[in-house]
């Protein structure tokens, strides 16, 4: 036996109602005009990806870097190795470096979420996967003389090695002035030849394990140097080209950002130390604006001011006047 | 008529609610009120149908894993599917909520249809952005690089790390989606509850009593 | 890489619209332009009138 509602005898109170239509209907074939926009857009969608395609730029890899730009390249390792580079100098949450986060106000929510992802270059980048490249007699002695140093003398050489290659001209490594670099020069040549190989995704990626798929670290060291950056302004995707809307080739690409990245490209943010946490939270408020807008006095009545409704529903104010 | 008392079992609770919000042929009604009648009304049901080929295309995908477009001319076609009804689903979306601003939908205890709406155009911006990050080209590669610094300056980076494949992958495929679903279904169920909006100034004559069903 | 048989070639670096601090590249432009067109069709052209139900 089923027991049934009866009306006027309700379990919960009524709905609110809404203000009730009691007037005219027309016919309306829902499920007929869902099965024809699914059809239509499929075809359509068809056509578009027959006519178009769809971009694939292949990958940038750290070979063709260290093939394309060796001193940048090395440059970038000598940063990592004396605590300089980006990634270094980033703070939360891949180290602590003292007023490195960015700051809302008072507040750094950078730095109060923590180091989750710890990162220290110089070993995570560097000296961890040379360790474990063998048959290089070399590097096996380098990399003796660099375990067995203390911590000064090793910040000492790395400081010393990146300072010489920012002054070398081009900053290539064969035009270093002599000086006091240890097993540096050694370690990072060798970091090139394992670059060029091949084989540095995999051990920045690795680190020792079988599985992984965490591409912090490769993209980090990617991106500490010039040559991601340099492909990327080619297609158009720079911050400051409105990037954040582009797509590579002639693609359309993601116009519904553009007031996300239109912030950037204004003051104060275009200048500020604090670019992405001030963007962040202007496009917060605003998105927090547009669920409430229901609820905003002058907003919610902009409709009724500026009367598109009045095209949408010509129809029926016709008919209601006439 | 006989009187029958109130079910006390959950699954009759249950029941009642659905059919106290839903009565009669309120979930698939064939006749809508006469003002219902413009071109703009097709862009809800548009940005449906662009949203159910994105799913199908993104499920496609899925059958051969994340890196099968790269080197297949059929995945690079079903690929293409995706980035193409993705383009529909955001221009339909948009569109459709030109439409319902100008309409000032959330009238007449619509509220919690527009919310669900703006939380949906929001959520969906989201998950096209972790799509973006697993295509693992070139533009993936500079996204994640570029995308780290906004969501660490907030403190999200620390939480939600955009250059781990893996991660983004299962949010996009997997968490995003089901929450978009789940969000797309209560905004067609409001539809569905409160009827479309009536025009501003309504009639008299087309005014019914407080308190009775649409 | 696959060979994409594409009957337009998108693979050529885009022409980019300046308008002051605004860049814009030629296709969000066209998708831009073409949703507007769109919104302002939907709003002019008459809808087919349905049979009246009661």
């Amino acid at each position: 036996m089923t027991a049934t509602l009866v009306p006027g005898r309700r379990t919960h109170p009524p709905v609110a109602p809404t203000v009730p239509w009691a007037g005219r209907y027309r016919e309306y074939d829902l499920v007929k005009e869902f099965v024809v926009a699914l059809v239509g857009v499929a075809l359509l969608t068809a056509a578009l990806a027959g006519i178009f395609s769809s971009p694939d730029v292949p990958q940038a890899t750290l070979a063709q870097w260290s093939t394309a730009a060796p001193a940048d390249f090395v440059l970038t390792a000598a940063a990592e190795l004396d605590g300089t580079s980006g990634s270094a100098t980033y703070g939360a949450p891949y180290n602590r470096t003292p007023d490195a986060a960015q700051k809302l106000g008072p507040v750094s929510l950078q730095h109060l979420a923590g180091v989750t992802t710890p990162i220290s270059t110089a070993t995570d980048f560097v000296v961890g996967p040379l360790d474990g490249t063998v048959g290089d007699p070399a590097l096996k002695t380098a990399l003796g003389q660099w375990h067995a140093a203390p911590a000064a003398q090793r910040q000492a050489w790395a400081t010393a090695y990146d300072e010489a290659l920012q002054a070398a001209p081009d900053n290539a490594a064969a035009q270093v002035a002599a000086g006091d670099y240890g097993p540096v020069p050694v370690m990072l040549n060798s970091l090139l030849g394992l670059a060029r190989g091949g084989a540095l995704e995999g051990a920045l990626l690795l680190q020792g394990r079988f599985y992984r798929s965490d591409y912090t670290k490769p993209l980090l060291f990617l991106a500490d140097g010039t040559y991601l950056e340099e492909r990327a302004r080619a297609e158009h995707l720079g911050g400051d080209q409105w990037g954040m809307m582009n797509e590579t080739g002639s693609y359309p690409g993601q116009a519904w950002l553009w007031l996300y990245t239109f912030w950037y490209q204004v003051k104060p943010f275009s200048t500020s130390d604090n670019a992405d946490v001030l963007v962040w939270a202007v496009m917060a408020v605003l998105s927090l604006g547009l669920i409430c807008v229901p609820f905003l006095p002058g907003v919610r009545s902009l409709p009724r001011w500026i009367p598109v409704h009045r095209l949408i529903w010509r129809d029926y104010y016709r008919r209601s006047t006439g | 008529m006989t009187v029958t008392a109130a079910p006390h079992t959950w699954t009759g609770r249950l029941r009642g609610r659905v059919q106290q919000e839903f009565p009669g042929d309120t979930l698939l009604p064939d006749r809508q009120p006469i003002y219902v009648a413009s071109w703009i009304y097709v862009f809800g049901v548009l940005t449906l149908a662009a949203l159910l080929v994105v799913l199908a295309s993104g499920a496609v995908l899925a059958v051969a894993g994340p890196q099968w477009w790269h080197g297949s001319g059929l995945g690079h076609y079903v690929n293409s599917l995706h980035l193409w009804s993705v383009e529909l689903f955001m221009a339909f979306m948009v569109i459709h909520l030109w439409g319902k601003f100008w309409m000032a939908a959330w009238r007449g205890k619509r509220a919690m249809t527009w919310v669900t709406g703006a939380l949906c155009f929001l959520g969906s911006i989201g998950t096209a952005f972790t799509g973006y990050l697993v295509q693992s080209n070139l533009d993936a590669q500079w996204i994640s690089t570029q995308a780290k610094d906004g969501l660490n300056s907030a403190g999200i980076g620390a939480y939600f790390n955009v250059m781990d494949f893996g991660q983004m992958l299962m949010w996009h495929i997997v968490l995003l989606p089901s929450v978009i679903g789940a969000l797309v279904v209560v905004h067609v169920l409001q539809v569905r509850r409160r009827g479309v909006v009536p025009p501003f100034d309504v009639g008299a004559a087309d005014r019914g009593q407080a308190g009775a069903r649409p | 890489m696959s060979a994409r048989a594409a009957v337009v070639n998108l693979d050529h670096p885009g022409h980019y619209l300046h308008w002051g601090v605004i860049q814009i590249s030629t296709a969000n432009a066209v998708v831009i332009a073409l949703m507007v067109l769109l919104f302002g069709l939907a709003l002019l052209l008459p809808f087919p009138k349905g049979r009246e139900r009661p």
